[in-house]
């Protein structure tokens, strides 16, 4: 069982809130993903506004743990000021920090996260810092006090699945007591199965499952690519090789040739 | 005095960002606030004067991934 600061979650998938249909159908694929925590954001809301009280009485209704991003924050101040406002809107110490650097791959600014994660830890937060699979940035993160790390997969919302599977298996080979998650970028359940089979504590999505056709099938499609990633991992792969080698014993075949 | 909340323009009586929130229609409402970019938990608020000019941010609950 994997511990997130702590906590042990049954479910390695976590879920996404945003993009869905409806908010039913956001309710009906959380419940299908089985996932016990859920990423959740803070945005504007005006005197007159109530949509934002709705969807916090509809998050409290699943019993699920939150998990507040910092989505959309493009500095080292931003970051924090939203991580302190979402530690008070929310009531956790955790927070899903993101910096992005690049507008077009929404690629996580490293040097802006290191910073942000460090002064973020310092005064008691549980950090999960949107990253690279990059070694040495993964490295400052947990000098800097992350305890979980979430490389992406590729960019988020782009459905590409793994772009790096090199890296994502060195850094759970450097990081091997550290929790990993796979966050952003998978667009089917083989891409969460692919991640999990790398020896990745969890998954986070979001897209893949809101987007899809028919979400509730495809949240659990993604529940069941997870925990099928998950069991071969622990099953130790057979290593690939270059050569056939027969399956079928060769000893003992009847002599029918010439 | 005038006040801008998430960028719109307000004319509120001087006092408290508490009793500004209270007057736009915010009371009892589950937001996180910050002013002139900086966070001001809840119980700072009765305590926050604000100023003429200043830039109040109030958020809510959202959709996040």
């Amino acid at each position: 069982m994997s511990s997130f600061y702590g906590v042990e979650l049954k479910s390695r998938l976590l879920l996404g809130t945003s993009r869905y249909p409806s908010p039913a159908v956001l309710e009906r694929a959380v419940k299908a993903s089985g996932a016990e925590v859920v990423t959740v954001s803070l945005r504007r809301e005006s005197g007159t506004g109530r949509a934002g009280q709705a969807f916090w009485s509809l998050i409290q209704s699943m019993g699920v743990r939150v998990l507040p991003n910092t989505a959309g924050c493009h500095s080292v101040k931003e970051a924090v000021t939203t991580a302190h406002m979402a530690r008070e809107l929310f009531d956790t110490p955790w927070i899903k920090l993101e910096v992005i650097g690049e507008a077009d791959t929404l690629q996580p600014d490293v040097f802006g996260l290191v910073e942000a994660a460090r002064i973020l830890s310092e005064e008691g937060f549980e950090v999960f810092p949107y990253t690279t699979e990059d070694l040495v940035v993964a490295e400052r993160l947990v000098e800097a006090g992350c305890r979980v790390l979430m490389p992406w997969g590729a960019p988020i919302g782009s459905a590409r699945g793994l772009n790096n599977v090199y890296g994502l298996r060195s850094m759970r080979a450097h990081f091997p007591d550290i929790p990993l998650v796979v966050d952003a970028g998978l667009g089917v359940p083989s891409h969460a199965a692919a991640a999990m089979e790398l020896g990745y504590d969890a998954v986070l999505l979001n897209t893949a499952v809101a987007e899809a056709g028919d979400p509730v099938e495809m949240a659990r499609a993604f529940a069941l690519g997870v925990e099928a990633g998950r069991a071969a991992y622990l099953a130790r792969p057979m290593e690939p090789r270059d050569m056939a080698v027969p399956s079928t014993p060769v000893i003992g075949k009847a002599a029918l040739g010439d | 005095m005038r006040i801008y909340l998430n960028d719109d323009m307000h004319e509120v009586s001087p006092g408290t960002l508490a009793a500004a929130l209270e007057t736009l229609g915010f009371g009892g409402r589950k937001i996180a606030t910050a002013v002139n970019g900086r966070f001001v938990a809840a119980a700072a608020r009765p305590r926050t004067e604000l100023a003429d000019g200043d830039r109040i941010e109030v958020v809510a609950p959202m959709q996040g991934g």
